[in-house]
């Protein structure tokens, strides 16, 4: 059979034979396979014997062929990327005839001295490098003019943000804004205010909600829920304080907690936890005082005493940890 | 009040960017997900669906619970899915009493609804139950070619709609320059009768026959079903004239250090950078003109001379 009957299309590697029919409805499943596959070798060859005529560059992978547009039209996936519409200064300078002229990166300042950006941070003519501003007749009493200075600059960037924002909304209008530019709405601002406030989110609005349906006289709990409505966030209490008298289960992790802590702070510092000079120091002033409560022993008779004082503190403290345990 | 939003990281950026409108696209990316109650037949045939498209598919897992395509209504959830994955191309699997083991393929424009074409799968064979040499496997993302056999894809309307609908969901990545030794598998779709179309996979293998074009030879790999067309539904003539617009011209790549001159033609610049004196290596290598020794050298004339005279004063 010639090339002549298919219909090839390259750009899609496809190939498309409209005459062929069964002269008769094959018996047999494997009957059709074969006979498919049999006239799919019969196009496919047909495909390749357009395919590898084409000129080809060789490279490293293998031949290269550029491929012809395709001739079979495909629906886009979206649609074409709008003109971007000129901004009101683009309009306004067609309009004068004003025309763009580049300008060095790199100015000379005369206040330093230096070569320095024309814009962005330390730039020429910056408010910090300027020292000194001479007064003029028309300058009015008390008024700061490095204030002003500051002020007015402010201002001109406030003025630009809002242009922006103006060219932005007409491209909006046509379709071509920036890919990366989303404009979202934010509420209106309340009359009086000078910001506008901040956009409530969903789920700050969540909390509020529930922070409202609390008060009732029972908290919240038997009141009717909405459809959709969903159960409050925090339920119950937020912080746990554990027992602080002695006891088991719950009792001990007051202990266990403060021990664990105590554990780390002394493994932070194992490595100097024998200060072997403040240990000789010690020992030293240990010995000095046994020789000098030596000397002074005839006169005091105290060391009787002290014992006895333990004894009782020790016989207190058992006192109260059964009184802890019995509750 | 309007507020200006825009990505605060650079891949965020990159990202918005490449979902932008494009003069020229470069292929669609297909989303594949099923309804509320599939087969396994179905699932399996979305499963292979999604193997051979690996590249540039999304396979959605889960059950998805309002998507009736062809209803009023049923589509909005879908045309949500196709705005979140970016993808174009859908297939959308369901099963049900009426239409079992029921496949709808469909295309979007601007993320709405352009096209659909509904089939029914029947006798379907997996890639797994076909045996043959694994050395001919294709391999993933390789330019397919695609062959449609019969009159019926041109005479009957249904057909004609699902060739183009087939085309686009098989053709692989759009390319300029292909290169022809990764040319290894091809789809051939059969119109057996006015509504059934016999679909199937194969590998080609290239064996030589003494001039440039090899012999081609065909071996089934699987997967291969008999589709049956159900219902379908033709794009809008509006839309589609919308989404048939071309560019007129291409865009041109700016040509950097090249320039035109009345007298002298065809101007190039070319950058040469500073000449390294110091770092160019020497015909011979002779030992005294090494760098380390030199400098060495250097050192000791300079620093222990020094210290000598120190020690004999000291001494």
């Amino acid at each position: 059979m010639g090339t002549q009957e298919h219909q090839i299309d390259l750009g899609h590697l496809l190939a498309f034979d409209p005459l062929h029919h069964f002269p008769s409805p094959p018996s047999s499943r494997e009957e059709l396979v074969k006979e498919c596959l049999q006239k799919g070798t019969e196009l496919v060859q047909s495909i390749a014997d357009t395919l590898f005529n084409l000129p080809s560059t060789e490279d490293i992978d293998g031949p290269l062929v550029k491929l012809p547009p395709p001739t079979t039209r495909l629906p886009r996936e979206k649609h074409l990327p709008k003109p971007k519409p000129p901004t009101k200064w683009e309009l306004f300078a067609k309009a004068k005839g004003i025309k763009n002229r580049k300008k060095d990166k790199i100015v000379y300042d005369e206040q330093t001295g230096t070569w320095k950006r024309r814009h962005g941070y330390d730039r020429v003519n910056d408010d910090e490098d300027i020292p000194i501003i001479e007064a003029k007749m028309t300058d009015e009493a008390g008024e700061d003019p490095f204030a002003k200075r500051q002020a007015e600059k402010k201002k001109r960037v406030e003025k630009q943000e809002k242009n922006r924002l103006q060219n932005l909304k007409q491209a909006a209008k046509v379709g071509a804004l920036p890919s990366h530019i989303q404009l979202a709405a934010t509420a209106l601002p309340i009359t009086g205010t000078q910001t506008a406030p901040k956009k409530v989110s969903k789920n700050e609005l969540e909390d509020v909600a529930s922070m409202a349906a609390t008060a009732t006289a029972s908290g919240g709990k038997f009141d009717k829920k909405l459809p959709g409505e969903k159960p409050e966030k925090h339920k119950g209490k937020y912080r746990k304080f554990l027992p602080v008298v002695e006891g088991t289960g719950i009792g001990s992790l007051e202990k266990q907690q403060t021990e664990k802590i105590l554990n780390k702070l002394i493994s932070k510092n194992s490595h100097e936890i024998l200060n072997v000079d403040r240990a000789i120091n010690m020992y030293n002033v240990k010995k000095e005082k046994k020789r000098k409560n030596r000397q002074g022993k005839d006169s005091s008779t105290s060391s009787k005493l002290k014992p006895k004082k333990q004894l009782q503190k020790k016989s207190l403290k058992k006192g109260t940890s059964k009184k802890g345990k019995s509750k | 009040m309007l507020k200006i939003k825009t990505p605060k990281s650079g891949k965020a950026k990159r990202e918005i960017e490449k979902r932008a409108p494009k003069l020229v696209e470069s292929g669609k990316k297909t989303l594949i997900l099923q309804g509320t109650k599939t087969s396994n037949v179905l699932n399996a045939v979305l499963a292979e669906i999604y193997h051979l498209k690996k590249d540039s598919a999304v396979r959605y897992t889960r059950k998805n619970e309002n998507i009736r395509p062809f209803e009023s209504g049923g589509e909005t959830s879908l045309e949500f899915f196709s705005l979140k994955t970016d993808c174009s191309i859908f297939v959308f699997g369901s099963h049900s009493k009426k239409r079992p083991d029921n496949l709808v393929i469909g295309r979007t424009y601007d993320h709405h609804i352009y096209d659909l074409v509904e089939v029914g799968v029947e006798n379907f064979k997996s890639m797994e139950s076909f045996t043959y040499d694994k050395k001919l496997a294709p391999k993933v993302g390789s330019k397919p070619f695609i062959a449609f056999i019969g009159e019926g894809f041109e005479s009957v309307d249904e057909l004609k709609h699902l060739k183009e609908v087939l085309l686009e969901l098989l053709r692989g990545e759009v390319v300029e320059n292909l290169n022809l030794a990764g040319l290894d598998h091809a789809y051939i779709c059969t119109a057996v009768s006015s509504n059934r179309v016999f679909f199937t996979h194969c590998a080609m293998r290239l064996k030589k026959s003494g001039t440039i074009v090899p012999r081609m030879e065909l071996v089934e790999v699987g997967p291969s079903m008999d589709l049956v067309v159900r219902r379908h539904r033709l794009p809008n003539d509006s839309v589609r004239k919308e989404a048939m617009k071309t560019a007129k011209e291409q865009p041109k790549k700016k040509v950097k250090n090249v320039s035109q001159d009345v007298i002298q033609g065809k101007v190039g610049k070319i950058y040469v950078p500073d000449q390294q004196v110091g770092s160019v290596a020497l015909p011979n290598k002779a030992k005294g003109l090494k760098r380390e020794r030199r400098e060495a050298k250097m050192k000791h004339e300079t620093n222990d001379r020094a210290p000598k005279k120190q020690k004999e004063n000291s001494e």
